[in-house]
Formats: structure tokens, C-alpha cells, sequence
């Protein structure tokens, strides 16, 4: 199976699941434990939600097919990445309601990606959807910190410039934030 | 400390704003960010057309994003779409490179990247 180089491009694809179920409010808490060795992904979403069989489908490589498509490959993906790294996938979902997933993964393991560019994809995942509103979040031993899209909308106001202008800036903002937490990805 | 109706009214003030680019915005870029996308490199693709279209300080287009649109196998795939034509031109197996290219030449300069079109319509 082909795997994703990072974690945060695992993130970016989930979010997009969730981007696509119409959710208008997007919450990823990373977590990340030297002590605890485990790194947890977490992504609550407010958009259409699943039922039981629906979470057994998108989590099922084979029943996935081309031209049914809903959820791809994506998951089991993840699924599969999680699972060689000692941990876990785990979906709870209501349909109306939304959706929440969660991958762990010992931090140690020799499988696991690394987090990656989470800056890139955080930022890119605001600008892309702008209709949403994403929090995200994330701790470490160290410390946390959280970042939003009313991070974009102050910084709008304040300065009277387009959000494109703050993609950089942006990317930064956290990229400090996550050396001062002492992330280590 | 700013208060609730506060943080309201920036957020209006935000939305008011990228609102007023989308109706404005000649052209629309559509970055496909299925896992067959993402798979492919579209998470640098679009940050190469974001870093072009503010380097270049380019105010008519808006990028957002979408899902899988069926044909992974020519992913990376972007779609510049022109809002008063409707006509879309979809990009396939494209890099950072090209990306930028496509901003520069066809979204400010009104010409298509013939090399990498995978359909026009």
C-alpha cells in the first residue's frame, strides 16, 4: 500500500473529508507525548456525519471503489499507518451531528511518518476553504498552543489586506510556536 | 481582551472582504485535494500558486480547494475556472513549477499552458 510521507498530509486529506461533509466548524488537537510516547491526531467535525455502516465502509480498502467514491482511500490509509505504528484508528459519528476521528501512534515507532509540514497544511486548508471555521490545536510535553481562522479575519481587519498576503506570515506564526512547545514532529 | 461582538465584527469585516474578491475574482483556481491529490504532491502545488499569487500581488483569482474529481491518475490537478465564461481548463500532472507558471501566464496573462492541459471545456 502506498503511504503518505507525512502525517500532516494524512491531516490535510481527513480535514478535506470533512471540508466535503459540509462541516462549517473544523477542531484538530494534536498531541504529541515524548513521556507518553504517543502521538494522537484528533479532528471533530460539525459536518454530516455517518452511520455505522458508513464508518465500516470508508474504513474498508476493498469495498471502496472507483466510481463509489465517496470517502476513498484516505482512511484506510491512515487506518493502516496507525495500525503499524502500535496504534490506532478509531471514528465516532452521528449522522446530523458530525464527526470525530482519531489516529494514535507510538511516537517512537520506526513506521511512523513524521508530522511534517502541519504549518503548510493548516494554512492551506484555511485559505482553501474559507467557509470554515478551523481551530486547530497542539501540545506537547512542552507546552500548547492553538491557531484559528480568526487569526486570518483579525489580522485582515488590522492590517486591511487580503488573506493571501497572511499565508506566510501565517506559516510562521506557527512554526515559532511549535519549536517554543518544543514539537518535534 | 477583545469581546465577543468584537471578535463578530472582524470576522464580518473578513468575510465582507474575501466575499467582495470571490465576486470580483476573474478567475476561480480549484485545487484538487483528494487523497489521490495529496498522494501527488497537491499540498505544494498549492502553496506554490499561493506564494505566486502574493509575491505577484494578483487580486483577480481566488483559490479554494475541492475533493477527488475522478481522475486520479492524472493528479496533481488544478482547475482555473473563468468566472464570466465559465469556461474551465483542468491541469493535470502538474509540479510547484508549472503551478506557477499557470498563475503567471494564464491567470495574469490570459494564456493556457497548452503542455499540461488535461481537458478544456
Amino acid at each position: 500500500m502506498t503511504r503518505m510521507r507525512e502525517l500532516s498530509l494524512h491531516i490535510l486529506d481527513i480535514v478535506t473529508n470533512s471540508v466535503e461533509a459540509e462541516a462549517s466548524r473544523v477542531i484538530l488537537w494534536i498531541d504529541e507525548s515524548i513521556a507518553g510516547n504517543l502521538l494522537r491526531i484528533r479532528v471533530r467535525d460539525n459536518g454530516r456525519g455517518m452511520t455505522r455502516a458508513m464508518i465500516d465502509r470508508v474504513t474498508d480498502p476493498f469495498v471502496t471503489t472507483r466510481t463509489t467514491r465517496a470517502v476513498g482511500m484516505g482512511l484506510p490509509l491512515l487506518q493502516q499507518a496507525a495500525a503499524s505504528c502500535g496504534g490506532r484508528l478509531e471514528i465516532e459519528s452521528q449522522p446530523g451531528r458530525g464527526t470525530t476521528l482519531q489516529a494514535t501512534f507510538a511516537h517512537n515507532s520506526l513506521n511512523r511518518s513524521p508530522l511534517g509540514d502541519i504549518a503548510a497544511t493548516v494554512v492551506n486548508l484555511i485559505i482553501g476553504a474559507p467557509e470554515v471555521h478551523f481551530v486547530y490545536g497542539h501540545r506537547t510535553d512542552g507546552g500548547y498552543f492553538t491557531f484559528d481562522s480568526y487569526w486570518f479575519y483579525a489580522r485582515m481587519a488590522e492590517r486591511d489586506c487580503s488573506q493571501y498576503m497572511l499565508v506566510e506570515p501565517a506559516q510562521q506564526w506557527i512554526q515559532e510556536k511549535l519549536v517554543l512547545i518544543g514539537s518535534i514532529g | 481582551m477583545k469581546s465577543l461582538s468584537d471578535l463578530r465584527a472582524i470576522k464580518d469585516k473578513a468575510k465582507k472582504e474575501m466575499a467582495a474578491r470571490e465576486q470580483s475574482a476573474k478567475f476561480r483556481i480549484v485545487i484538487a485535494m483528494g487523497t489521490c491529490g495529496i498522494a501527488a504532491g497537491a499540498r505544494s502545488v498549492m502553496s506554490a500558486i499561493l506564494d505566486e499569487i502574493n509575491k505577484r500581488n494578483v487580486t483577480q483569482a481566488v483559490v479554494t480547494q475541492t475533493g477527488c474529481l475522478g481522475f486520479c491518475d492524472q493528479e496533481p490537478l488544478v482547475q482555473v475556472v473563468q468566472s464570466d465564461t465559465g469556461i474551465t481548463t483542468t491541469y493535470g500532472k502538474i509540479s510547484a513549477e508549472i503551478a506557477r507558471k499557470i498563475v503567471v501566464d494564464h491567470v495574469m496573462g490570459g494564456q493556457v499552458v497548452s503542455s499540461h492541459v488535461f481537458s478544456h471545456e
